[in-house]
């Protein structure tokens, strides 16, 4: 049974804002992939950013986690505005950082225990028993301690996200960004990670942000959700009021409409000039 | 007429900028892959385990070539030597060719083909599946984690690796010379003993692989670092790295024997 998020609020939220993106702008050269971008997203709050393909979510994605500059406006994290960090700080704002990416990323030439140890070993001075002790937790929360021993090439698709899961999740980041996390699961795998994902942002009292396009399992687990279009956001709200939204674009994302705002052609020229055919 | 030529004018002179852009980028690379070597010491362990993969999986081919190019060297050099009535200075022959020339140049190329392109591969693989970005994502510089272990493990085994390619050398000229030819094995060696010198030819021939060590894992980890993250991209990488790599090398030996031999 997937925990409330309504239950879950109560305990974690607080007024004082995590993450702020403030008038967000970026371009690649001349070509604007984000406009104006706006958003406040709170402590213990799980908050998703949706739109088509090539709409600048993944953008925005590395924009947070300072990959990214932008070329106007700016984004604060835990007070910090991340662009004007330099290198090392930059650094220890991530270790403060959980970031899942879209196949999980893990390291192949390392076991899944020394994965999920790799940050542990990194950054910490701890003795190998306390981090074998902390990997076997990391793992047990995502229910994979059996697999400790194999290689990433030994596992399902579903299992690895898992365990980069426990690997983002190895120093407790106050903050947690998964990028396509329910890309290419199968339906069991994908109800694990989205209540993992939820699971997980209340057990540490952590902020998630998903990057996704999928629409229903974001639903079930989000607090709020952001759209976004042509690079400003279309439409945000609380999954409900997604769901219950008139809005043309929301309406063909959320049902998953063939044709509308977004059209089904690509623009081109006339389809009988191409075709050959003289009208 | 004229748009033609100058299209061709101009796509050179891109060509050119491009590649001087690419050199000081490789430039910058470079110094930073210095900069980031520190933990590569500390934590000699990674190094360790990066020479394991360059050095000791490069050591059969080295040690099956060494051997096979000192077999040549020592018919043809026996049947050029037996024309002037010199066979006994087979030993200084083979030993002086190798020292000098074949051992760093030959391992050097055979280590591009087989430890630089593997390097290559890996690091653009890495790239591709987003292992390095979720490394930096973790805090963890992948120049300091990934390249610079890499880069010195190819530094160090490169010089160990043409050593051994020229004692493999030595002993194959022994083996046709003095085992299957029946030059004198006393003046094979005495000879070799005589006109070998340590610093003007041993050290020098160390110095040339060291050389090569630095040109060809700075080629090849520069080159995997900066693959496009797809198939088609790892894959042009490392035909790059086996080309450049093996230019670079024939023309820093042509450096470095002009300065190093000159006259001599």
């Amino acid at each position: 049974m997937r925990p409330q998020p309504k239950e879950q609020e109560t305990l974690f939220v607080s007024p004082q804002p995590l993450v702020e993106i403030r008038d967000v702008n970026f371009a690649y050269g001349s070509r604007a992939i984000l406009k104006g971008i706006n958003m406040t997203f709170h402590k213990g709050k799980v908050i998703a950013i949706m739109g088509g393909s090539g709409c600048g979510k993944t953008t925005l994605f590395r924009l947070i986690a300072g990959a990214l500059k932008p070329t106007k406006g700016e984004i604060k994290i835990d007070g910090q505005v991340m662009h004007k960090l330099n290198q090392r700080e930059l650094y220890a704002m991530r270790r403060k950082m959980g970031v899942l990416f879209q196949f999980g990323a893990l390291f192949t030439d390392m076991t899944v225990f020394d994965n999920v140890a790799f940050q542990m070993r990194e950054h910490t001075d701890l003795p190998e028993e306390m981090i074998h002790d902390l990997v076997m937790m990391k793992l047990q929360t995502v229910g994979l301690r059996g697999t400790h021993a194999l290689m990433p090439s030994e596992l399902s698709g579903g299992m690895a996200r898992r365990v980069a899961l426990a690997r983002t999740i190895a120093l407790d980041p106050m903050l947690i960004l998964y990028d396509e996390p329910f890309t290419g699961l199968d339906p069991i795998s994908l109800t694990v990670v989205g209540d993992s994902i939820r699971r997980l942002n209340s057990a540490l009292g952590a902020t998630s942000v998903v990057v996704t396009h999928d629409v229903q399992e974001s639903m079930k687990l989000v607090d709020y959700i952001y759209f976004i279009a042509d690079g400003v956001i279309a439409a945000e709200g609380t999954p409900e009021q997604m769901q219950a939204s008139d809005m043309p674009f929301v309406h063909q994302f959320v049902h998953g409409e063939r044709d509308g705002p977004v059209p089904f052609h690509y623009p081109s020229g006339s389809y009988m000039q191409d075709l050959g055919v003289s009208v | 007429m004229l748009i033609p030529v100058l299209k061709s004018i101009r796509n050179i002179g891109h060509q050119v900028i491009d590649a001087i852009w690419r050199i000081g980028y490789a430039t910058h690379f470079l110094a930073l892959v210095l900069l980031n070597s520190g933990s590569s010491f500390r934590r000699f362990r990674m190094t360790v385990k990066e020479l394991y993969f360059t050095g000791v999986m490069s050591l059969i081919i080295i040690l099956v070539a060494g051997l096979f190019v000192g077999v040549v060297l020592g018919l043809q050099g026996y049947e050029i030597l037996k024309r002037y009535g010199s066979e006994s200075a087979l030993g200084t022959l083979v030993a002086l060719s190798l020292l000098r020339e074949l051992g760093p140049v030959l391992a050097a190329l055979l280590f591009a083909g087989r430890a630089g392109s593997a390097m290559t591969a890996e690091i653009g693989l890495m790239k591709a599946s987003e292992q390095l970005a979720a490394m930096d994502m973790m805090a963890v510089s992948p120049i300091a984690r990934v390249v610079a272990p890499r880069f010195w493990a190819g530094v160090i085994s490169m010089p160990i690796l043409a050593t051994i390619f020229s004692v493999m050398g030595v002993f194959g000229g022994y083996l046709v010379g003095v085992v299957y030819i029946g030059v004198d094995e006393g003046s094979f060696w005495s000879q070799m003993q005589g006109s070998v010198e340590f610093q003007h030819d041993v050290l020098n021939g160390v110095l040339k692989s060291f050389v090569f060590g630095v040109a060809v894992t700075v080629i090849s980890v520069f080159e995997g670092f900066d693959a496009p993250p797809t198939a088609e991209g790892v894959s042009r990488a490392t035909t790059r790295t086996v080309v450049q790599s093996s230019l670079v090398i024939l023309l820093l030996d042509v450096v470095l024997t002009a300065f190093m031999f000159r006259g001599n």
